[in-house]
């Protein structure tokens, strides 16, 4: 027997000014099962709450629609208050009279008349409810944290200092990323090394960190709270517990002229090599692409060298495992190479550099030890073009977004190439320059009026090398589009910021969402940017998108602060409108025939075949079982089932039917 | 089916040279061809800045004209024929009441499926795989390969080669026996049309090519466009004076160097008809 109380509510006059809602309330008394119905300025509010919550304890209700604004808004709200006058909170239902009526439709009986069919459907809907209970999944209080950059060391150090344990995996043999490249950084001109630097430390000596370098995730299986993570740590072929890393080894590797992928191919590395200086941890790994040893079989070297005798070319890749109950992917980017742009020469040109490039020639600890040299022949440019936007913003290019970094690390360059060439020249080619951020705009005006950089709005058509100089053909288009050339030792492109190579890879492997460009996907653009689709997956950095240093930072103890909130309890709680086969007692046990079709519809990889066993234990059926950790209550199954055995909890075929029968009823 | 070929009004008038190096070409690799019968004019520079829809309608026309005839392929030698005609092409393509309009401006029923091909695409697709065993002549010089603006661009339009370092001809001029320089200004702009009205402008830019060549190490230029011949060959003497040099650089077609390199007489393939003399 159903007794359901509806509640209309006025939203101050966002739904009133349009629909009838007295009437509404009217008409809803008078529906099959309802026992009471009112309308009310302001529902959500607290004397509308209780009005709620008194309506369901003075008249013992068994259902609540509550006719307002859409669900995504006030159901949390309107849901608590039942369940706080002693109703299953699943027993209440929303009809959006706001978004889907009185913001749409003109004031009139007819925009009356919807808001009725609406509350009508609404009410045969909750006839069909039942209560339902909260998931609980147990969660295992260890992080997985991929990426080694600032971002995975930002969100890494946050979850450990909450007191839970990390795992963070590195592919290359040292943490920091990007930003350990880095010479100055953006708007203060402070060492990105002597920043990063102490952080890298923290990582390696903190107690509830586990660090591994040199290794990528294998596979991720299982759900929120529940992952089982596998990890390859590849050879390093050399004891990590016996090398002191003296670096010895790599002074005599006879192997010298590896170009070294920390310093953008500026300079050169060993085949056994620590890729830096700070490098974290501190030992060598031997690239067995490159050391003589694994390519020829023979050398040695290294081996005979080592006074710890540390090294073992015998090492093999290790497969780890870890039960892990989040994971934060904090792989960041790439910048396209110059090899890019057909039109800045296709690479050829020693003197085009990257962005990446440049930074490495202004740093300390580059291969000109921050000495302004070109890398031809090693001299100091007198002339120096940036080009802004190398490819981005260019659909032409299929890159139309914005990379967001380029404008203020070129204000930087030209700045850091003034201070090291005063008599030089700089010059700079934009579309915009886009400078929001603290002291962002004051910095690149720093760079025009105090270091004298000359910024020429246009873009840059060619560059050609003619006499040993490049000359750049571009446009002054402040100036009427007055064609310039100019005639420079040397070329900075800000090429775009991309994915790292290997993301899509990475997210199949994880099942995250990507953009067209592999960018990751966040679960919503502004109020979950941090979440991916899948739950227990967070983000951290520019693997969802370019971005500078504070922003990832605050990304990274973002997505930390959510897999501390996750953590927070042992059990998880979640939303019960997920998939459920049907299961009912012998000699039929479900009606699933076990055709497998919504195992390969799931995109969440939910639902899996399982034994059905009688009393005895033996099997008597096949049929599918959706997991509820990982269901995400999406319904691809429901439409995907051919025998009509898989239903949402809460929005049944059953309720559906009778909304559509109730709008169909009333005709 | 045979080749259609629709030579335009430059390769019947002052480049008729290079409508001859093609016949001889074709004659010497045993491609059959016929000429576009009753063929119009492409519309070049001055129809699409007048009137669209002629400038649609001129080259639908030919296009109707050899589809008449049977031909699934037609060559057009001229860079800016090919461009106009790949142009309307597309733009049929694209927008089928536009396509039934023009059929009925020219008369005709437009299939608009026949492939429109350049001197380059026919030669890498019909002549490159026999061409080794044919060489009589191999040439023994440096030459730049200029593809110039029509050829390659747009892209998206065209889809041939890469538009700012394109390598067809490159690879073409290296089976004959020529070293292709690397150079920068393949896709320069000679100044076109401008060579009537606008003589100082070509001669600036058209000088331009031509140092560039030459300080790469070129001994000649090698084209595929009378527009871009007649500015770097024809106005040798105003380039000269706009630049204060002398430039004894030849401008060669491809399909030219090609004959050389066959062993075909330089009268045959019009190399007599050139202001700047052939003497490599």
């Amino acid at each position: 027997m159903s007794r359901i109380g509806v509640f209309i509510c006025h939203c101050g006059e966002n739904i009133s000014a349009t629909v009838d809602c007295e009437r509404v309330a009217r008409e809803a008394s008078l529906m099959e099962g309802v026992l009471y119905s009112i309308d009310y300025k302001y529902m959500c509010s607290d004397p509308g709450q209780n009005l709620i919550k008194e309506a369901i304890k003075e008249h013992n209700l068994n259902g609540v629609v509550v006719a307002a604004c859409s669900p995504r808004m006030h159901e949390p709200t309107f849901r608590n208050a039942c369940a706080e006058a002693g109703l299953n909170p699943y027993m209440c239902e929303i009809a959006n009279l706001r978004e889907h009526v009185s913001w749409v439709h003109e004031k009139g009986d007819a925009t009356t008349q919807k808001a009725i069919d609406l509350v009508r459907m609404l009410v045969e809907k909750v006839k069909n409810n039942k209560p339902l209970l909260p998931i609980t999944v147990p969660v295992t209080r260890r992080a997985l944290v991929l990426g080694g950059g600032i971002g995975g060391i930002q969100a890494s150090l946050d979850i450990a200092n909450a007191g839970h344990q990390v795992i963070l995996v590195e592919r290359d043999p040292s943490i920091g990323g990007h930003m350990s490249q880095l010479s100055e950084t953006f708007p203060t001109l402070d060492c990105s090394q002597c920043i990063l630097t102490p952080r890298m430390v923290e990582v390696a000596r903190h107690p509830n960190i586990t660090l591994i370098t040199y290794a990528e995730l294998e596979s991720l299986e299982g759900f929120i709270g529940n992952f089982k993570a596998k990890i390859r740590k590849k050879a390093k072929s050399i004891d990590e517990k016996l090398c002191t890393g003296c670096g010895l080894c790599t002074t005599k590797c006879p192997n010298k002229k590896i170009p070294s992928e920390f310093n953008e191919g500026l300079g050169t590395r060993t085949a056994i090599y620590i890729p830096f200086p700070q490098a974290v941890p501190n030992k060598p790994v031997i690239d067995k692409t490159q050391c003589t040893y694994y390519t020829k079989g023979k050398c040695r070297l290294c081996e005979k060298t080592c006074p710890a005798q540390a090294i073992r070319l015998d090492q093999e890749d290790e497969i780890l495992e870890f039960d892990v109950g989040a994971v934060v992917l904090a792989t960041g980017f790439n910048v396209k190479g110059t090899d890019f742009f057909p039109e800045y020469g296709y690479g050829n040109y020693q003197d085009v550099i990257t962005g990446l490039q440049f930074e490495r020639l202004a740093s300390a600890s580059g291969p000109t030890l921050g000495e302004i040299r070109r890398p031809s022949d090693g001299k100091i440019p007198e002339k120096i073009v940036f080009v802004a936007c190398a490819g981005s913003r260019d659909p032409a290019k299929g890159i139309e977004y914005c990379s967001k970094i380029c404008c203020m690390y070129i204000a930087k360059h030209a700045m850091l190439y003034k201070h090291k060439v005063h008599q030089g020249n700089a010059y700079v080619f934009y579309m915009d320059i886009r400078a929001g951020g603290k002291m962002y705009e004051e910095f690149v005006r720093r760079a025009i009026e105090e270091d004298d950089v000359k910024y020429i709005r246009g873009r840059v058509s060619r560059i050609y090398e003619r006499n040993g100089k490049l000359i750049v053909k571009g446009a002054d288009t402040l100036m009427g589009g007055k064609p310039i050339e100019i005639d420079a030792d040397m070329v900075v492109l800000a090429t775009a910021g991309v994915a790292s190579p290997k993301a899509e890879e990475l997210a199949q492997k994880v099942h995250v969402s990507y953009d067209q460009h592999n960018f990751y996907a966040e679960a919503h653009p502004k109020l979950k940017p941090v979440e991916t689709n899948t739950a227990g997956i967070f983000l951290a950095g520019s693997c969802q998108a370019p971005k500078d240093i504070p922003e990832t930072v605050a990304m990274a103890s973002g997505a930390a602060s959510k897999v501390i909130g996750l953590f927070s309890n042992s059990e998880l709680k979640r939303d019960p409108s997920i998939a459920v086969v049907n299961r009912m007692p012998p000699p039929t046990y479900t009606t699933c025939v076990g055709c497998g079709l919504c195992v390969t519809a799931c995109p969440y990889q939910a639902i899996q075949l399982e034994d059905i066993k009688d009393r005895k234990g033996n099997v008597v059926k096949r049929a599918a079982y959706v997991n509820p950790g990982l269901c995400q209550g999406c319904g691809t199954c429901v439409a995907f089932c051919r025998s009509k055995s898989i239903d949402i909890e809460g929005y049944t075929s059953q309720q559906i039917v009778a909304e559509i029968s109730a709008l169909l009823n009333d005709e | 089916m045979p080749l259609a070929v629709y030579p335009g009004c430059s390769l019947t008038g002052s480049s008729r040279e290079y409508m001859e190096s093609v016949e001889q070409i074709l004659k010497t690799f045993e491609i059959p061809y016929t000429f576009v019968e009753d063929w119009n004019c492409c519309g070049a520079t001055a129809a699409h800045n007048l009137n669209r829809k002629v400038a649609e309608a001129l080259p639908a026309r030919i296009i109707a004209l050899a589809e008449k005839q049977g031909a699934d392929e037609i060559l057009v030698p001229c860079a800016a024929c090919y461009n106009r005609l790949k142009s309307s092409q597309k733009k049929m393509d694209e927008d089928k009441v536009l396509k039934g309009q023009l059929s009925e401006m020219v008369g005709m029923p437009l299939d608009n499926g026949i492939k429109i091909l350049n001197v380059l695409e026919v030669i890498e697709q019909s002549i490159v795989p026999k061409l080794n065993e044919k060489i009589q002549a191999p040439l023994n010089f440096k030459a730049a390969c200029y593809y110039g603006c029509l050829l390659v661009r747009p892209g998206n339009v065209l889809n041939f080669d890469r538009e700012e370092d394109p390598q067809s001809m490159d690879r073409i001029v290296e089976i004959l026996g020529a070293t292709p320089v690397k150079w920068s200004f393949k896709t320069e702009c000679c100044g076109a049309g401008f060579t009537v009205s606008r003589t100082d402008i070509v001669s600036r830019l058209s000088g331009d090519i031509l140092i560039d060549a030459v300080e790469h190490g070129a001994q000649a230029l090698i084209v595929a466009c009378p527009m871009c011949h007649a500015n770097l060959d024809m106005r040798r003497k105003d380039i000269e004076k706009a630049t204060g040099r002398k430039f004894d650089i030849p401008v060669i077609y491809l399909t030219q160097a090609i004959g050389m390199a066959l062993g075909i007489d330089h009268q045959k393939l019009g190399l007599n008809r050139h202001f700047v003399p052939v003497s490599i």
